[in-house]
């Protein structure tokens, strides 16, 4: 295939080296910080009307947490050596950092799902027998202490873990944007606002995602979706992403004030080869649109009826999921469309379906993450205290308020 | 059931905690630095001691005519894959109105042919290209597993055994100098032909260059002719506001170029 190359580009220009993989890395990265703040609101922050997912949430941040290297291992030219990265780390390399910064994210919210559902693994080993036995009384670490003494430490434990991941997510995803933020070579890239996009955007594919997962995870069970829970992750929904656009226009508009070397080719980016995905998608449909169904939701949703208000709430959702999605390919893909002559632009990245690092391997990624949810579940229920309000008929039609939990 | 205190968990824990450490701070990583010694004074290299040179390229731009010999023997010396250079060089021709017009088809490997073109050119020339060898290299900060290295004579390397082939230095070097090799799947780049300038060789590029563009200086020799000249004369690097403090040097540099 010959490119279609405009203007001049360094010889060594012409290729792609950041594949769709690297736009999924920051994406699922992102889910992983956006779910668990969904998660810290309930627990730390005292949105009690968040308690149907309070559990679900957390565990969700872990199952994108769990694929959240494979994108990157699957792009290593040699991924047999990915291990280098843990053993011979260099210490002024900002990706030598991640090895830690996941480990470290990921050690809280094993410990923390451990805590939640301890009672649950508990009492799972003490009511199987066999194999299932087995595993479940070494999930358990073999401690079988579940009196409310011991369940009250466990509570506190969750606080305090949930208080410490919040910066930790937000610091592992905030690093995500520095990986970018902090090459000066590259000037679409080279930004301090980065990390501060990158980490907003996070939470606002978190929070979106979260509503749709929540609302699909309601249809599959027969419960009720309850409109507050909707309505309390729409307002965030609507408060974050006005944040993030702003901050992603503020961008723009910087650049283009200051009219620096950069801007010329980040204009001719930003109107061809970017003119679909940023300005149709990321600042149009992807950013007006939900802000303007959020705007319904917020303001008038205690007034118009549950099912109207879940539907506009999910479609800025789906809209808001594309948008992160765009605004992750428009960074990692557009940052590599110019040449670092800055005298010209390479033709279009197309994955292809079947490629290594295409489309098919991406969804794949994606889906694995419903696949260790739907197995959670399985073992160790997520939804129990809905499931207990439902039969205990505290909610029953979409339109119930919130009954106040036992969780 | 059996129950554990929290004592013996705790000892447990920390017994497998320790047992990690052991493993990262005794394991694999340090049999990778043990295979490759480095500093002490002593050289890997035999009788050859990196501590007594410091290399620099100076490029006369002002010489080259663009044949592309430079570019033809890097890539006969170091089996540059096809479609990726460890070198090249680019032509400017830069009309009356001050617009530049840029081109190095296929790195210049086969020279240059003249272009057909309306507007009045008033001036035009050659740049060679090739890596920079930054003293304070951003490739080299910003790979993950040290693979990349600026040795003690001045030369950036890329060692392939260890290179992950993450990408990360190629979208870290402003001057697009680096690629991934497709055959090996790791960074590569120009070595200064550091097989040759350890056995007191020039370079292939330098070699072969048939006008004394490319120059290959040692800052550590007194008497360097070369380094004489970088040290005395009106000398620009490219892109000098990155601060990656670049080891090439160019005499009649001009603005058009970065």
């Amino acid at each position: 295939m010959i490119p279609e190359l405009q203007g001049f580009l360094f010889p060594n220009d012409i290729h792609i080296h950041w594949s769709l993989m690297i736009v999924l890395y920051p994406y699922v990265t992102g889910l992983v910080a956006g779910a668990f703040i969904v998660s810290s609101l309930y627990h730390v922050f005292g949105r009690k009307e968040l308690w149907p997912i309070g559990r679900f949430s957390l565990v969700a941040s872990f199952a994108f947490m769990s694929v959240a290297t494979l994108p990157l291992i699957n792009h290593l030219g040699h991924p047999e050596r990915a291990f280098n990265i843990m053993i011979t780390p260099s210490s002024s390399s900002a990706m030598a950092g991640f090895g830690l910064a996941y480990n470290w994210y990921l050690m809280i919210l094993i410990l923390e799902i451990w805590f939640v559902f301890r009672k649950d693994i508990v009492l799972t080993a003490r009511q199987s027998r066999g194999f299932k036995r087995f595993v479940f009384s070494w999930l358990a670490l073999r401690t079988y202490d579940i009196s409310d003494e011991a369940l009250r430490t466990d509570h506190k434990i969750v606080t305090v873990l949930t208080a410490i991941g919040i910066p930790s997510a937000c610091f592992l995803h905030g690093y995500v944007g520095f990986l970018f933020g902090a090459l000066k070579a590259n000037p679409w890239w080279s930004t301090p606002l980065m990390p501060v996009i990158f980490l907003f955007s996070a939470v606002v594919s978190g929070i979106a995602a979260m509503i749709l997962m929540y609302m699909a995870a309601m249809a599959l069970k027969g419960l009720p979706i309850l409109r507050q829970t909707v309505a309390t992750m729409a307002s965030w929904l609507w408060l974050f992403m006005i944040l993030t656009v702003t901050l992603e226009i503020l961008e723009i508009i910087t650049l283009s004030y200051e009219s620096s070397e950069a801007w010329v080719i980040i204009r001719q980016l930003l109107t061809t080869r970017l003119s679909f995905s940023f300005i149709s998608v990321q600042l149009i449909i992807g950013s007006l649109i939900p802000f303007i169904l959020l705007l319904i939701v917020v303001l008038l949703g205690s007034q118009m009826k549950a099912r109207v208000q879940n539907i506009l709430a999910a479609a800025a959702s789906s809209i808001l999921l594309i948008q992160v999605f765009s605004m992750r390919w428009n960074v990692v893909i557009g940052g590599q469309l110019f040449s670092k002559s800055l005298r010209g632009l390479r033709s279009m990245y197309d994955p292809g379906f079947f490629e290594k690092e295409g489309i098919l391997p991406a969804l794949l990624i994606l889906s694995l993450p419903f696949v260790i949810l739907v197995v959670f579940e399985r073992f160790l229920p997520m939804f129990r205290s809905v499931e207990e309000a439902y039969a205990r008929g505290e909610i029953a039609a979409e339109d119930a308020e919130p009954a106040e939990s036992a969780h | 059931m059996d129950n554990v205190s929290r004592r013996e968990f705790l000892g447990k824990a920390a017994l497998a905690a320790g047992g990690c450490a052991v493993f990262v701070l005794l394991g694999p990583g340090q049999a990778v630095r043990a295979a490759h010694p480095v500093g002490e004074g002593g050289s890997p290299l035999g009788d050859y001691d990196w501590e007594q040179h410091r290399y620099a390229y100076l490029i006369d731009a002002q010489k080259c005519i663009g044949c592309g010999m430079c570019v033809k023997a890097c890539k006969a010396e170091n089996k540059v894959p096809d479609g990726n250079f460890r070198t090249w060089i680019e032509r400017y021709e830069i009309s009356e109105d001050g617009e530049a017009e840029v081109d190095s088809p296929n790195g210049g490997l086969n020279g240059f042919e003249e272009n057909v073109t309306h507007v009045k050119i008033a001036k035009a020339f050659f740049v060679p290209k090739t890596c920079n060898h930054c003293a304070a290299a951003p490739c080299v900060q910003v790979c993950p597993v040290g693979a990349t290295y600026r040795t003690k004579d001045g030369v950036v390397l890329v060692d392939p055994k260890h290179c992950v082939g993450c990408g990360y230095c190629i979208q870290a070097c402003p001057y697009a100098v680096r690629f991934l090799n497709p055959e090996t799947r790791t960074a590569d780049k120009c070595t200064l032909c550091y097989h040759r300038v350890t056995k007191g060789l020039k370079p292939a590029c330098v070699a072969a260059c048939p006008v004394g563009a490319r120059q290959l200086a040692d800052m550590k020799d007194q008497f360097d002719p070369v380094r004489k000249r970088i040290i005395t004369e009106r000398v620009a690097v490219l892109q000098p506001e990155l601060l990656t403090e670049p080891q090439c040097f160019y005499l009649a540099l001009d603005k058009e170029v970065r």
